[in-house]
């Protein structure tokens, strides 16, 4: 394969890289009064990448010798990363002119563009070295995310919390990857699934548990989530709203795709691995979040909760569950995006950020669309017909029925219900309870336009692309196997 | 003949230069001595034929780690009269890390003569005539370029995290201006006066 083939299926990655050098350049020399064009520009920037998706890098094989997969499967996970690392972009500047403490900076935009050219690499990734790196590029500039307020003592902690227990989860994955190599003799996914189908050692299972629990990690999945409420709540809220979306979708995307491609042939094996984590963290996730009072611990706990349900249809292991993984991550990056830009909008008179549950209080009185919106979303995470969420979940548990999973998925849609309860006690406070003193009025036109895009798409409307969505995750599903 | 005296040289030196590393008194001279275990240890791995990591443990180790320590250990204020007094209680967990240890190495030198693990597939066997630098090099800057690259990245990430995390602008600072130095010209500077005596001067 020539040297530009390769270049070719790489592309977005190489646009991300080179935009993100370039406005790196435009911050160093412009300072911070450069912060707004670097802003629109990287936006650009994603957008550039996304139309490089088209071509070879959504359907080329593979490249540099199987380090890299350019198929459908990651393109579909790209543009979800993309489009969630733009809205992180977009909701940053209002939060930060508001805030107390550090400006925006250029390098905020500059970071995500590097985070999201890490998590293209991850769910692209046909190498464990590759995986390696591309997931290291996209946590360390997820670290400085979460600390970007640095006179903020909150937002100091969640960086380092985020950086130690991450450093934790990467010593985890690398040793379960350097087992794998070690009794399988390759990094390469295909070479790993060769190995699986013979004899499993006793080394390639443990090297298989210590790769799931990295990645589980990663995802924050229980037993794993022990960071997630504590980072969700210190860091800046959109760059919570950017943990909550673009890496969580990497990060699973990238464990479907180790799963199917390279341990494929041992799925009796993890599949047990992946049914108590899902189960623990549906059910922890419900029952924990109950007694939050903090927005963003709340719908911490709702991520910790959503990917619960998201790893039902991996552990169907069929393309129909891969391709229900797709769908309840688009429809979850929709819901998750939708709630933090609404969260965004909540500051009191002073126009500082106000995080209660109980600063919601009769928001459907001082804010009738705002509140309504925030309605929408929450009746969509708890999974309620006829919003666009109880499709989401539909197609998980109808995959995991179909593989004969069928304890499992009556399991999930038990724990589904203890979910509702605090999705609807957020929907309670705003409209029953007496308001509390009014939100401060939006400033941006443009977040409250996503907020209305997020909330049309999983609105009832949202089943009028099912057809379109469907096709796409199947054909995204159907990459892998 | 020549190998097995070169050998004796740099492990004897080894084995020293890594004692006097725990016995010395002053703590730059523990780095001192530290600095010398790894250079003859680099010595050791290309008498074994692994060149590389030889120099691997000369640029990195020596050039980098033991530099960095020699700092810290200068810079620091640390009382070492009091950190000392502190060996003979912790010298219960100290001898049982030492037991350990050479458990360890025991363990390991048995399981080697029991011959190696069985690996399931070997993606790229060895190959005798190449040498190692040469090897490392042909896989990382052609089957491994595109992993190569994403690390420098990495890289790029962790100097740009740096420097939003610590740079603050200060005020009040003299920043040197070398253009406005060098523009400066001596009659912008100097006065030719002649006082009269008596009169004191004009400043």
């Amino acid at each position: 394969m020539t040297y530009a083939a390769n270049i070719a299926m790489t592309l977005p990655e190489l646009v991300l890289a080179l935009g993100a050098i370039a406005l790196m350049l435009v911050s160093a020399w412009g300072g911070d009064k450069s912060t707004r064009a670097v802003s629109i520009a990287s936006v650009f920037v994603l957008v550039g990448a996304a139309i490089a998706l088209v071509g070879p890098a959504s359907s080329g094989g593979y490249a540099f010798d199987g380090l890299y997969r350019a198929d459908a499967f990651g393109a579909f996970a790209k543009v979800l990363i993309y489009i969630a690392s733009a809205v992180a972009i977009v909701m940053a500047p209002s939060f930060f002119a508001r805030s107390h403490g550090d400006d925006l900076r250029p390098e905020y935009p500059v970071l995500i563009l590097l985070s999201a050219c890490g998590m293209g690499i991850m769910v692209s990734a046909s190498d464990m070295l590759t995986l390696y790196v591309g997931l290291e590029l996209q946590s360390l500039a997820a670290y400085v995310l979460a600390s970007f307020m640095r006179r903020d003592g909150r937002s100091a902690e969640a960086g380092l919390k985020y950086f130690v227990l991450g450093a934790l989860a990467s010593g985890i994955l690398l040793y379960g990857i350097s087992l794998v190599y070690g009794f399988s003799g390759t990094t390469l996914f295909s070479g790993i699934a060769d190995a699986y189908a013979g004899t499993k050692s006793l080394g390639l299972l443990l090297g298989l548990v210590f790769v799931f629990a990295g990645l589980a990690f990663k995802i924050s999945a229980v037993p794993f989530h022990m960071w997630t409420p504590d980072v969700y709540e210190g860091a800046p809220t959109p760059v919570t709203a950017f943990f909550a979306s673009a890496p969580k979708v990497a990060a699973l995307a990238m464990a479907v795709r180790v799963a199917v491609d390279a341990m494929g042939p041992a799925t009796d094996q993890w599949r047990q691995i992946v049914i108590f984590a899902a189960l623990a963290s549906i059910i922890l996730g419900a029952v924990a979040a109950i007694g939050q009072t903090n927005i963003k611990r709340l719908l911490a706990y709702s991520s910790i909760n959503n990917v619960g349900f998201a790893l039902i249809g991996l552990a169907a292991g069929t393309p129909e569950g891969v391709s229900g993984v797709l769908m309840y991550l688009t429809i979850y990056v929709a819901m998750t995006l939708g709630s933090f830009l609404v969260v965004v909008q909540m500051r009191g008179d002073d126009g500082q950020p106000v995080e209660t549950i109980d600063s919601l209080a009769g928001m459907s009185r001082t804010k009738p669309a705002l509140a309504a919106a925030l309605a929408i979303f929450m009746f969509s995470l708890a999974g309620i017909p006829p919003l666009f969420g109880f499709y989401a979940k539909f197609a998980v548990f109808s995959a995991a029925v179909d593989a004969g999973l069928f304890p499992l998925a009556v399991v999930g849609i038990a724990a589904s219900v203890i979910g509702a309860y605090y999705y609807l006690r957020v929907v309670k406070t705003m409209y029953f309870d007496d308001p509390a003193p009014a939100f401060a009025p939006m400033e941006s036109k443009v977040e409250g336009g996503l907020i209305a895009v997020a909330a049309v798409f999983v609105s009832p409307a949202g089943y009028l692309l099912i057809p379109v969505l469907g096709a796409w995750t199947m054909a995204a599903a159907r990459a892998l196997f | 003949m020549i190998q097995a005296l070169a050998f004796y040289l740099f492990a004897f030196v080894v084995v020293l230069s890594g004692a006097l590393t725990i016995a010395s008194r002053n703590p730059v001279h523990s780095v001192m001595w530290l600095i010398l275990a790894f250079f003859n240890a680099a010595g050791l791995m290309i008498l074994v034929g692994a060149e590389f990591i030889a120099m691997l443990l000369v640029i990195v180790y020596v050039g980098a780690v033991a530099v960095l320590f020699l700092f810290v250990v200068m810079m620091l204020d640390i009382d070492f009269a009091e950190m000392r007094a502190g060996v003979a209680r912790y010298f219960g967990i100290g001898l049982a890390l030492a037991v350990a240890l050479a458990a360890e190495v025991m363990i390991a030198i048995g399981a080697w003569s029991t011959g190696p693990i069985q690996l399931a597939r070997r993606a790229a066997p060895i190959d005798d005539a190449v040498p190692n630098i040469q090897a490392i090099g042909n896989l990382l800057y052609t089957r491994y370029l595109f992993v190569f690259e994403a690390a420098g990245l990495v890289l790029l990430v962790a100097m740009i995290g740096a420097i939003v995390l610590t740079h603050r602008q200060r005020g009040g600072v003299k920043a040197q201006n070398i253009s406005r130095q060098i523009a400066r010209r001596p009659q912008d500077a100097t006065r030719n006066t002649s006082p009269v005596v008596g009169q004191g001067v004009e400043l």
